[in-house]
């Protein structure tokens, strides 16, 4: 039997390991999983590459982990949002690397890991300093530059709900990258605010099918 | 003589064709939405997954997942949908987006853009979704002051700020002048009134073109 629900955040975190890459959800504050965030500070899990759109803000989640000095290195498009001073300070010292890819790039490269393919040829940033050093080709008259997968060790996303199989639904714009996210890691976790029978999310609807999945937990909603 | 930026909204917002997809970047551009008259229907998208985004809430009503690409609380119109990041920019970088309407700090006469980065060492880059749009969308409209603050032009030979992207801007519209990217540099189309061909010339670092009929800009219709 499919039994992907596990009972507490500490099961949710288990195994995760220093140096794991860690694909974090969330754009600004909706659809981040907090709480997974928090469980894996707890776990005291350090060294972390984390593949994230901004980078935290106030004293929660990424910037928590910023906070604590458990972030090698940040992969996002947008760390400097208003209130993002753990990234600020932990950058300005040099303690933090900070990769900058364009979101959709960013987007598009974990769906490549996510897709089995070894990379793709986008037009977005071309003759711009976020190219430099990357293979260029001239495609249909114009410039794309060549980008490589970003697979994750482990995903963190926040859905609404789910059933046993780890089927899932999003809530309004809290989707944002959750699907492309649990289909790139090797260890997708996923809180939920509700545990559904099975049979009961409608197929048509369902949209990060239970493959992707490997746990989820239920969160209280706060 | 300058033109107000609610006034440079409105007159973007004429160009906003009924049944388009439109993508208002962060800042300035947002003011378009306001502009644009009841007897269009016009579906706005969102980066974050979101087509068919309404105005802000009402106050009280916020749903903090609810957000644009500002982080802002909006509504979801009546036909609106939601998608994840990947559909998000594949409908930017892949030509879904009709029209784009972004700020900028630089554009030159070749139509590159300039709107990320100012190499201001003391914060942290960020790009966001500012380069995908640019290549993407099918037209891209630039809205932004004439010259900065400290009356530097904007309309620039080349850009001397990091490149968004290169060769993707088809028209701009400052509180000054309306102008095309040509294969022959900025042609102006429009300008305010009061002004001269060589006071416009003189806020700018390009070089222009006029066209043969330039229109009064900021004339209420």
């Amino acid at each position: 039997m499919i039994d992907k629900r596990v009972a507490s955040l500490a099961d949710a975190v288990e195994g995760i390991e220093d140096g794991a890459t860690v694909l974090v959800g969330g754009f600004g504050a909706s659809g981040v999983p907090v709480e997974l965030v928090h469980a894996l500070l707890d776990r005291g899990t350090t060294d972390l590459t984390v593949v994230t759109n901004n980078a935290g803000s106030g004293e929660t989640d990424v910037a928590a982990l910023l906070r604590e000095r458990r972030v090698r290195k940040i992969v996002c498009s947008y760390p400097r949002s208003a209130g993002s001073i753990w990234f600020e300070e932990r950058w300005r010292a040099g303690e933090v690397e900070l990769e900058l890819v364009p979101q959709g790039t960013l987007s598009e490269r974990m769906r490549a890991a996510a897709a089995g393919l070894g990379g793709f040829f986008t037009p977005t940033g071309a003759d711009t300093r976020l190219a430099e050093g990357k293979e260029v080709r001239v495609i249909d008259g114009r410039r794309h530059v060549f980008e490589e997968p970003l697979p994750g060790d482990v995903a963190l996303v926040k859905a609404a709900r789910a059933d046993r199989w780890g089927n899932l639904v999003y809530r309004t714009a809290a989707r944002n990258f959750g699907p492309t996210m649990a289909a790139a890691a090797a260890l997708t976790v996923v809180q939920v605010d509700e545990f559904v029978e099975l049979g009961e999310l409608d197929p048509e609807t369902i949209v990060t099918p239970g493959i992707f999945v490997d746990r989820v937990v239920r969160v209280e909603a706060a | 003589m300058r033109l107000d930026l609610r006034d440079v909204a409105r007159r973007i917002a004429r160009d906003i064709p009924d049944g388009a997809y439109v993508n208002l970047g962060i800042g300035l551009p947002t003011l378009v939405a306001d502009c644009v008259g009841a007897d269009k229907e016009v579906v706005y998208h969102s980066e974050n997954g979101i087509l068919g985004m309404g105005p802000a809430p009402a106050p009280g009503e916020e749903d903090p997942e609810l957000i644009n690409a500002g982080k802002q609380p909006v509504t979801l119109l009546p036909g609106g949908a939601f998608f994840h990041h990947t559909d998000a920019f594949l409908m930017m970088r892949g030509g879904h987006v009709d029209l784009t309407v972004l700020g900028a700090f630089q554009v030159s006469e070749r139509g590159d853009l300039a709107n990320w980065a100012t190499d201001d060492a003391s914060h942290p880059p960020a790009v966001g979704g500012a380069m995908d749009l640019a290549v993407g969308a099918r037209r891209v409209l630039v809205m932004t002051t004439h010259t900065t603050k400290a009356g530097e032009p904007k309309l620039v030979p080349r850009c001397t700020y990091p490149l968004t992207a290169a060769g993707v801007v088809d028209r701009v519209y400052t509180d000054l002048a309306v102008l095309d990217v040509t294969a022959d540099g900025f042609l102006v189309r429009e300008m305010v009134a009061g002004l001269t061909r060589e006071d416009l010339q003189g806020a700018t670092a390009a070089r222009l073109s006029f066209a043969d009929d330039v229109g009064v800009l900021g004339q209420r219709e």
